[in-house]
């Protein structure tokens, strides 16, 4: 195993501080005792934290955040897993162009779909509700739950599963029993990709969120837009403590690595 | 992430084309290919149709086929000095990536066992954090003439006086390297895990050196992951809004703050449109010609 030198530890060094500085500012800042931005040199303080309380509109974001996140990968992994398992094992004309075609989301910035979405919505009547965000956010993270759920369903052993068929399983207990326990690994990461994804959007959901049905990421980008207060700090500090818990639970359970670099360690 | 999965090599048998089996694989199918038509395709076809119709300040949104909005994108130089802003913020992130993102990947690559798997996750679990919240970070960092980031290079007296970095192209260029370089790191680890590390230790064995091998044998095998980092990073910076309408502010705009504020400010919704088609448009030839010359150029190497 060959080593790093002194220059190359000096320079991970340094890109861990600029990595991590603005995550620990942003949590020590939400600590401060005063009422204005500053560092909180004379001793911690909750205050900010207690102040969430007092901004029921935060909290109406969170909740709604969790929901639509919840939603939206739940529809994406219903229409991902068989559109991936349809993939994985049936040759068909047109069968690359499909998966391009369900990624393809992944290609279209998300302002340009902010743009569509608005239009399309309003224009057909759906502007400004929930339903229109789960819609909207079910396409964005449509392609993280393909992706996760196609590349465990190519990888596995089909004698399993004509081993079940030649003994007489069903349809319904061929995929409950043999199929989805194999694929279950890519299809749970796929689905926590996806609530991230969702959890976390914010340049296409600001195009349709309004007030009535909004998540925090906007309610938090709005507010940041009008000015930078220790209340925005402490929700941001509140959301990166929520994100590291479910990153531990993560690299504990199915490992970082695995899902985003993918468990073949290939991308291409 | 951009990326596209090539489709794994059928398992069907050979020639077993019976009827029902299609019909069973169009109905697995078309629920996401529906979502996708009805929600992707037919939105997009409305906006760009959109980005033709005329808009008047008292007459509102025309139904009229016109190509004044892009006649205007064309025409006022306002415009073409904020997409040229927004690309060269773009490649600038794109290059500041690549010059730190990828040695990066290599020293992780090259780290020990427990330490490599502790930073690979903190490396790539920004990732997963809020834009809002990081950005938000950099702001307080940026802070004015009293910011942390200028007080640090003060004292370090690597600077005489205070850099403005809010409100400025090189406050959002460090923003979005920022929220941008993991996917360069992410991109150039993966290519590093293919390594064969045979061939870094036959390089040794006969009397390379550190910069040799560096050089003449890994740049070249990552090359492909830094160009393929290269192409993600640049198309989610020309694209990002969050970090650029934050540090930016309402004064230094790129194209997708413009259109932004095209649709819910200002309520030009056909010029808004405009501008979206024309920032997709743009990327997609850039992203495409990019994967073009690089598999071009890879293709002519394995020939």
């Amino acid at each position: 195993m060959s080593r790093n030198g002194p220059l190359a530890l000096v320079f991970h060094a340094l890109f861990m501080i600029f990595l991590l500085a603005p995550v620990v500012v942003v949590c020590v800042v939400a600590f401060t005792p005063e009422g204005f931005l500053s560092l909180p040199t004379n001793g911690l303080s909750l205050r900010w934290f207690k102040a969430i309380a007092n901004y029921p509109e935060f909290v109406t974001a969170f909740r709604d955040s969790l929901w639509l996140a919840a939603l939206s990968s739940c529809l994406a992994i219903g229409l991902a897993v068989p559109a991936a398992l349809a993939v994985a094992r049936h040759r068909f004309p047109g069968r690359d162009a499909l998966s391009a075609f369900i990624l393809s989301p992944l290609m279209i910035p998300h302002v340009v779909l902010g743009v569509a979405f608005l239009r399309f919505f309003t224009q057909i009547g759906l502007g400004g509700g929930m339903f229109g965000l789960v819609l909207a956010h079910t396409v964005i993270v449509l392609p993280f739950a393909f992706r996760l759920t196609l590349a465990s369903a190519t990888g596995f052993d089909r004698t399993l599963e004509q081993a079940a068929i030649s003994l007489g399983a069903s349809d319904a207990t061929l995929f409950r029993r043999i199929t989805l326990p194999l694929i279950l690994p890519g299809v749970v990461s796929g689905f926590v990709l996806a609530f991230i994804n969702s959890f976390d959007e914010v340049t296409m959901t600001v195009f349709i969120a309004t007030p009535g049905a909004t998540t925090l990421p906007v309610r938090m980008f709005l507010y940041i837009q009008d000015n930078i207060d220790p209340l925005v700090t402490s929700i941001s500090a509140a959301v990166i403590a929520i994100t590291i818990i479910a990153l531990m639970l993560i690299e504990w359970l199915y490992g970082l690595e695995r899902l985003l670099v993918g468990r073949h360690g290939g991308r291409e | 992430m951009t990326m596209a999965v090539t489709a794994p090599a059928a398992t069907d048998e050979p020639g077993s084309g019976n009827p029902n089996r299609s019909w069973g694989v169009l109905a697995m199918v078309a629920p996401a290919l529906a979502l996708l038509v009805g929600v992707v395709l037919v939105p997009l076809a409305m906006t760009a149709l959109l980005s033709f119709y005329r808009f008047g300040q008292y007459t509102g949104i025309e139904t009229v086929i016109v190509l004044d909005n892009w006649a205007d994108l064309a025409s006022d130089p306002y415009f073409a000095e904020m997409f040229l802003r927004t690309f060269r913020i773009a490649g600038l992130v794109t290059l500041a990536a690549c010059l730190i993102g990828a040695p990066e990947a290599y020293i992780l690559h090259r780290m020990a066992s427990p330490w490599k798997g502790i930073f690979l996750v903190v490396t790539l679990g920004p990732l997963l954090i809020s834009v809002v919240a990081r950005t938000l970070g950099w702001a307080l960092l940026f802070g004015g003439a009293n910011g942390v980031v200028n007080r640090v290079l003060l004292d370090m007296s690597l600077i005489s006086a205070p850099l403005p970095f809010m409100f400025t192209e090189t406050g959002v260029i460090v923003a979005l390297t920022h929220v941008l370089v993991p996917f360069m790191v992410l991109s150039v680890w993966a290519v590093l895990q293919r390594l064969d590390r045979q061939v870094e230790n036959a390089a040794v064995s006969l009397g390379a050196g550190q910069a040799t091998i560096l050089r003449r044998i890994v740049l070249p095998q990552v090359l492909p992951g830094v160009l393929s980092g290269a192409i993600i990073v640049f198309a989610l910076a020309a694209s990002a809004f969050a970090t650029p309408a934050i540090i930016g502010g309402r004064r230094l705009k790129v194209a997708s703050t413009l259109a932004y504020d095209e649709f819910l400010n200002t309520l030009n919704w056909p010029l808004g449109a405009a501008v979206a088609i024309l920032l997709l448009v743009a990327i997609a030839a850039i992203v495409v010609g990019c994967n073009w010359l690089v598999e071009r150029r890879y293709a002519e190497a394995f020939q």
